[in-house]
């Protein structure tokens, strides 16, 4: 096997070894969208929002959003991660294999990848419980897709940040007020029309947004832009973050 | 035949701090090659450097006839690294570390299990294997490094500060593991510490650094050698008899020199365990009264004391000192 996909396949591996040792780590990171889509989709759901056909309830309106700050966390795990990795010294074993960095950064990518999309999947069966609907099964395979588009930009995000930023507090505050804006102005939670033009316009900046809006087209048929267009936009920004993630990477410290 | 490791003129700066002041040397096949030195002397770096994991400032350096900063990946594919701190994934089981290591390494699966084996058996954890390791004990991790660092077969072995933070007892098993190795692989090692008896018992060459340079690099044998040779300390009842004795001891031929400390004359001589019978009947002969004789072999620490006019124990509080002040000001 080719050294680079070896190195690719390890790291992957790894995650996943990791997360199924760590079922704290799985309840935590799914408790808290859990927590998000059951008090949200009590509170609002007498709310009518315009747009969203009258046969939707609002728990199906968010899901989408929920799905996408699942795979948004996905960052700070995959940030934190390669933290510790390099604090704890594992970071420099990998560092100096005679593998290129980019495999690395790609096997962390995907492991990371990986963990939040089973831990999204698992949101899906419990919003099931709480009356959420699936319409087609092609529809929830093309919001899969997005799902893994999200989880890349995202992680990429995470460790272009983790290999600039060296303290692990420091990390932590930055991506907080990154990630929460990115959440709350990507209309994952309420409409994006319903915001103030001016504020309207930061959300077609946010990769997220695209996300959400392609999930809804593809789960419930609703969009604000095409689907297709929603699809483009994340791939061509997840490359763009991939290149960057890899380039940052490159340069990163193996020793804090 | 090419050297193991060649270094000419290798400098590191870290802004305006030179941790490596422009050492050579060069490290034969089949040598173990110790770095002594006080913490914060420039070793870590010096293994850094050749390692590929940070760039030289300038200078050559060559592992394995590969140059470091252009063959980085053929470096990495011939040397094996034991770092000085802990660099083992501790949720993952003894052999899964070993097993991803391998299989970076792109060895193949039946070659991998077969190799891991041997490895663990070599380093007695293979009843270990299967526990995670963050239940090992230091003495464990450091022998499950060591065992990582084998399985791709290295030319060239790194072990930095190998000992460091373990017993006595565990720490003569790992030198003699390393001893093991040198001798069955043939393998070159380049080992740092800042323990003397342990480059004493396990170097065939050392270099002593200080301050970022090479102050001294030879065999111990060598190197102890320089010195003034064996002491004969004779204990004294009086200042008066001292100096008669001194003055006797000037006119012998085998006496290379004579030193005083209060009561305690030191002799220096050739070889100490012959002189002493000839002092005894010099001193006999003119009346003086010995209290008591000890023979003083010269050690590392005195060809450390020679080269850098201090203890090394006296350097280390200094430089971590030093280092942690760096640290401090570059993090900001």
């Amino acid at each position: 096997m080719n050294r680079n996909l070896a190195a690719i396949y390890v790291l992957w591996l790894r995650a996943m070894k990791r997360f199924k040792r760590s079922p704290s780590q799985i309840i935590g990171s799914v408790a808290m969208p859990f927590l998000f889509l059951i008090f949200l989709g009590a509170g609002f759901s007498a709310v009518k929002f315009p747009g969203l056909p009258p046969d939707f309830s609002y728990i199906d309106f968010l899901v989408p959003g929920i799905l996408g700050m699942s795979m948004l966390f996905a960052a700070t795990t995959a940030g934190i991660s390669l933290l510790w990795d390099r604090q704890f010294g594992f970071l420099k074993e990998v560092m100096v294999a005679p593998v290129s960095r980019l495999s690395i950064m790609l096997g962390r990518t995907f492991g990371g990848i990986t963990t939040a999309f089973l831990q999204s999947l698992l949101l899906i069966i419990f919003a099931l419980f709480i009356g959420f609907h699936i319409v087609s099964i092609a529809g929830l395979f093309v919001s899969f897709g997005f799902m893994l588009l999200i989880g890349l930009v995202f992680i990429s995000i995470g460790l272009i940040l983790a290999s600039v930023i060296t303290d692990m507090q420091g990390f932590g505050l930055i991506l907080n007020l990154l990630i929460f804006p990115i959440f709350f102005l990507s209309g994952a939670i309420y409409p994006v029309s319903a915001l103030p033009s001016f504020i309207r316009y930061v959300t077609y900046f946010n990769p997220l947004t695209y996300g959400v809006d392609g999930m809804r087209g593809a789960l419930l048929g609703v969009s604000v832009f095409p689907v297709w267009t929603d699809a483009v936009v994340l791939g061509v920004t997840a490359l763009v973050m991939l290149a960057l993630g890899a380039y940052s990477f490159s340069k990163a410290k193996a020793v804090a | 035949m090419a050297d193991s490791i060649y270094v000419s003129r290798l400098v590191k700066r870290y802004g305006s701090f030179a941790a490596v002041k422009g050492i050579s040397f060069r490290v034969k096949k089949g040598e173990i090659f110790g770095f002594l030195g006080p913490n914060g002397a420039g070793k870590t770096t010096t293994v850094h450097v050749l390692t590929t994991i940070i760039n030289k400032t300038s200078g050559q350096a060559k592992v394995a006839g590969f140059d470091v900063s252009k063959d980085k990946e053929k470096v990495r594919s011939a040397i094996g690294i034991v770092f000085q701190d802990p660099s083992l994934d501790d949720r993952l089981t003894g052999y899964e570390n070993l097993d991803f290591h391998a299989i970076i390494y792109g060895i193949g699966k039946d070659e991998r299990k077969k190799r891991i084996a041997d490895m663990l058996e070599m380093v007695e954890l293979t009843d270990s294997a299967g526990k995670l390791v963050e239940k090992y004990s230091g003495g464990m991790r450091r022998r499950l490094e060591i065992a990582r660092g084998l399985l791709n077969k290295p030319e060239v072995l790194f072990l930095d500060e190998p000992t460091i933070g373990l017993d006595a007892q565990t720490r003569r098993h790992i030198l003699d593991y390393i001893k093991n190795l040198n001798k069955k692989y043939k393998l070159s090692i380049f080992i740092t510490t800042h323990y003397i008896e342990e480059a004493d018992y396990i170097c065939n060459r050392i270099a002593i650094i200080d301050h970022g340079k090479i102050v001294a690099c030879d065999t111990p044998q060598n190197l102890k050698q320089k010195l003034e040779g064996d002491a004969a300390i004779v204990k004294l009842e009086s200042e008066e008899s001292s100096n008669k004795l001194i003055a006797a001891m000037k006119l012998e031929k085998f006496v290379k020199s004579t030193r005083k400390d209060g009561l305690n004359l030191y002799v220096y001589v050739k070889e100490a365990e012959s002189a002493i019978p000839k002092i005894m009947s010099i001193a006999y002969k003119a009346g003086i009264k010995v209290t008591s004789v000890e023979v003083h072999k010269p050690s590392l620490e005195d060809v450390f004391i020679y080269y850098t006019g201090r203890t090394i124990r006296d350097t280390e509080a200094e430089s971590n000192e030093r280092i942690r002040g760096i640290m401090r000001s570059r993090m900001r």
